[in-house]
C-alpha cells in the first residue's frame, strides 16, 4: 500500500518538467500563433511603430550568425576530434587540451559576450558586427563540436580502421574515407545540438551585434539582428506600447522555438537512426 | 638510367610526399586543438587585463556594500549574496522535483513513460532563455503579485525560473548515477527480503550519492551563470542590497553586467567593474566545476557519470 502510494508521489513528481514543458510552449504558441502572419514573417521592422513591421531581418540575422558560428565551431571541433581520437597519445598535450575544452565549456555565456565586445568588437576593429557574434556564439558552442566529434569517432569499431590500414591505406585518407564516413551521423546530430543551443541564446551576442536593425546585413562587418537579441529589446529599449510589444515579443518567442525544434527534432531523429544502425551491426 | 630505376625513383618521391602530407596534416589537426587552449588563454587575459583597475580595490570591491556607479561606488557584495541566495534557492527546488523524477526514471518508469518523460526533458534544457523569462515575466511574476503583493519581480520568481533551467541537469545525471549502481547490490538488497523502496533508500541513493551530489553543483554553476531568464524576472533594483524576504526584487551578477553595458563610459572605472564581474562570475562557476569534477571521481560508475556531466554542459 505504502510502496504503491510513494510509487504513485513519484510518478506525478516526474510529470512536473512534462506540465512545464507544455505550459511553457503551449502558452507561447497560443498567444503568438495571433500575431504571426506573412506581414509579419516578411516585412523589415518598424521601431517607431512596431505594429507596422515584421520580424524579417531578425530571422535572416540568427541563421546568418548561426552560419558563421558553425563555418567556425564545426571544421575546428571536428578537427580536435580527430586528433584527439586518432592521432593523439595520453600525454600533457592532450590532458590540457581536454581540460581546457571543459573550462571553455563552463565559462558563462556572459563572460564569453564581455570577451567577444573587448576582444573582436574593439581589440580586433571588428564593430558589432555579423563576424563578431558569429565569432563569439562560435567559442561558445566549440567544445559540443569537439566532444561530439570525438565520441562519434572513437565508437568506430576498430576492425574498421585495421580492415583499411591492412588494405595499404594511409592513416589520413583511412580517417577521411572510412572513420568520418561512419562517425558523420553522430557528429552532425552533436553539431545539431550545439546549434539548437546557440541560435536562442542571447546574452553572447546581445554584446556583439548591432541589434536594432531593419535591413539584412550585406557583408560580415555589418550589423545584425537576432530573434532573441530582438525579443529583449522591444521589451527594454524600444519605446512602444506595452500591449504591442509583449505580443511581438510572444510573435518572435515563438519563431523562435519553431527553428530550435526543427533543428532538435532533426537531431533527435538523426540520432535514433544512427543507434539504431549501430545496434543492428552488433 | 632503366625504365625499372626511373618506376622506383618515381615510386619513392611519390611516398615521401605521401608521408610528408600526413605529416602535415597531423600538424594541422594538432594546432585545431590547441586552439581551444588558445581561446581560453585569450578570455582569461583579456578579461583580466580589463578588470584589473576594479580588483585593485581589492577588499572595498569585493565586501564593499554600495553599488552606485554614478557615485563611483563599486561594492558588488550585496550582488554576490543575491546571487547565491537566487541560485541556492532554485537548486533546492530543482533538487526537490528532479531526484524524485531521477528515481522514477531509473527504477519505477514503464518504457513507454519513460519515452515520453525524457524527451520533454531534454526539450526544456533547449527553451532559449529569454523566452522562459519572458514566459516568467508574463504568468509567473503576475501570479506572484497577485498572490502575494508586492512587485511581483522577485527573488522567488528567480527560483523557479532557474529551478526549470536547471531540472534536466539535475534528473539526467541523477538518473544516470542511480543506473550506474552495480545490478548486484539491488538484486542482494532484494534478495534480503527488503522491499524495493528500502532498497532505493538503503542502497541506491547511497551509492549513487557522488553523482546526484555533482549534478547539484553543476547545476548551481549553471543557475550562477545563467543570464537572460534571470534579469527578466528579478526585478533589478538601481541600488541593490541584501534582501530580507524573498518578495523583495534583486540583482544578480550576470543581469548587472547586461543592464549597465549600455551605458557604461568606455574606460571608466565603471568598464572596469563590470568586467570585473565577469571575472567574478567566471571564478565561482571554475571553481564549482571543478568540485564537480572532484565529486565525481571514485565512487562507482564514475565514467558514466562524468559522461553524463560532460554531455550535459
Amino acid at each position: 500500500m505504502m510502496e504503491k502510494v510513494i510509487k504513485i508521489g513519484l510518478c506525478l513528481v516526474a510529470l512536473i518538467s512534462v506540465a512545464v514543458l507544455l505550459a511553457v510552449v503551449g502558452y507561447i504558441f497560443l498567444i503568438g500563433i495571433r500575431v504571426i502572419s506573412l506581414d509579419f514573417l516578411l516585412q523589415a521592422p518598424n521601431y517607431a511603430a512596431l505594429e507596422k513591421g515584421g520580424i524579417f531581418p531578425h530571422i535572416i540575422g540568427s541563421l546568418c550568425l548561426l552560419a558563421v558560428c558553425l563555418l567556425f565551431a564545426v571544421p575546428l571541433g571536428i578537427a580536435s576530434g580527430i586528433y584527439l581520437a586518432e592521432y593523439a597519445t595520453e600525454n600533457i598535450i592532450t590532458k590540457s587540451v581536454r581540460f581546457f575544452v571543459e573550462c571553455l565549456a563552463g565559462i558563462p555565456s556572459i563572460v564569453i559576450g564581455l570577451f567577444g565586445l573587448i576582444f573582436l568588437v574593439y581589440y580586433l576593429g571588428f564593430g558589432p558586427s555579423l563576424l563578431a557574434g558569429g565569432l563569439s556564439l562560435g567559442f561558445m558552442i566549440l567544445p559540443w563540436t569537439v566532444r561530439a566529434s570525438e565520441e562519434a569517432i572513437k565508437a568506430v569499431p576498430r576492425s574498421y580502421r585495421e580492415a583499411s590500414l591492412a588494405l595499404g591505406v594511409s592513416k589520413w585518407q583511412t580517417i577521411r574515407s572510412v572513420v568520418l564516413k561512419s562517425a558523420y551521423p553522430g557528429i552532425i546530430t552533436g553539431i545539431l545540438l550545439g546549434a539548437g543551443k546557440a541560435i536562442g541564446e542571447a546574452a553572447v551576442i546581445l554584446l556583439t551585434i548591432g541589434g536594432l536593425v531593419t535591413y539584412i546585413p550585406h557583408s560580415l562587418l555589418d550589423d545584425v539582428g537576432a530573434l532573441p537579441v530582438y525579443i529583449y529589446m522591444i521589451l527594454t529599449v524600444v519605446p512602444a506600447p506595452r500591449d504591442v510589444a509583449e505580443s511581438y515579443a510572444f510573435g518572435a518567442s515563438l519563431v523562435l522555438i519553431i527553428i530550435f525544434l526543427m533543428i532538435s527534432i532533426f537531431a533527435l531523429f538523426l540520432r535514433n537512426r544512427y543507434i539504431k544502425r549501430m545496434s543492428g551491426r552488433r | 638510367m632503366s625504365a625499372l630505376e626511373l618506376v622506383r625513383e618515381f615510386k619513392f618521391k611519390f611516398e615521401m610526399r605521401e608521408t610528408t602530407k600526413e605529416k602535415i596534416i597531423e600538424k594541422l589537426l594538432l594546432a585545431s586543438a590547441l586552439s581551444s587552449i588558445l581561446i581560453v588563454f585569450f578570455i582569461i587575459a583579456f578579461m583580466l587585463k580589463e578588470s584589473i583597475p576594479a580588483l585593485a580595490l581589492g577588499w572595498n570591491f569585493i565586501f564593499g556594500m554600495t553599488w552606485c556607479p554614478t557615485h563611483g561606488q563599486f561594492g558588488i557584495f550585496p550582488i554576490v549574496v543575491t546571487t547565491f541566495m537566487v541560485g541556492i534557492g532554485a537548486l533546492a527546488i530543482a533538487a526537490a522535483i528532479g531526484i524524485p523524477t531521477a528515481i522514477f526514471l531509473a527504477e519505477f518508469s514503464p518504457r513507454w513513460l519513460r519515452n515520453i518523460i525524457k524527451p520533454c526533458v531534454e526539450m526544456l534544457v533547449g527553451i532559449p532563455s529569454i523566452v522562459l523569462g519572458f514566459f516568467g515575466l508574463k504568468v509567473l511574476v503576475v501570479f506572484i503579485r497577485d498572490l502575494f503583493g508586492g512587485y511581483g519581480e522577485c527573488i522567488l520568481a528567480g527560483w523557479i525560473i532557474l529551478a526549470i533551467m536547471t531540472l534536466p541537469h539535475v534528473i539526467s545525471i541523477s538518473e544516470d548515477s542511480i543506473r550506474a549502481v552495480p545490478k548486484g547490490y539491488k538484486e542482494a538488497s532484494l534478495a534480503l527480503g527488503a522491499t524495493q523502496l528500502q532498497t532505493i533508500r538503503r542502497v541506491l541513493l547511497p551509492n549513487a550519492r557522488s553523482g546526484i551530489l555533482a549534478s547539484l553543483i553543476l547545476g548551481m554553476g549553471n543557475a550562477v551563470g545563467e543570464t537572460m531568464a534571470v534579469l527578466m524576472v528579478i526585478g533589478n533594483p538601481e541600488i541593490p542590497w541584501i534582501p530580507s524576504s524573498i518578495l523583495e526584487p534583486v540583482r544578480v551578477l550576470t543581469s548587472t553586467i547586461v543592464l549597465e553595458y549600455s551605458y557604461m563610459v568606455w574606460g571608466s572605472m565603471h568598464q572596469h567593474a563590470l568586467f570585473a564581474i565577469g571575472v567574478v562570475l567566471f571564478v565561482i562557476v571554475a571553481i564549482f566545476n571543478l568540485v564537480t569534477t572532484v565529486a565525481i571521481k571514485g565512487r562507482f560508475g564514475a565514467t558514466t557519470a562524468i559522461k553524463g556531466v560532460i554531455e550535459e554542459r
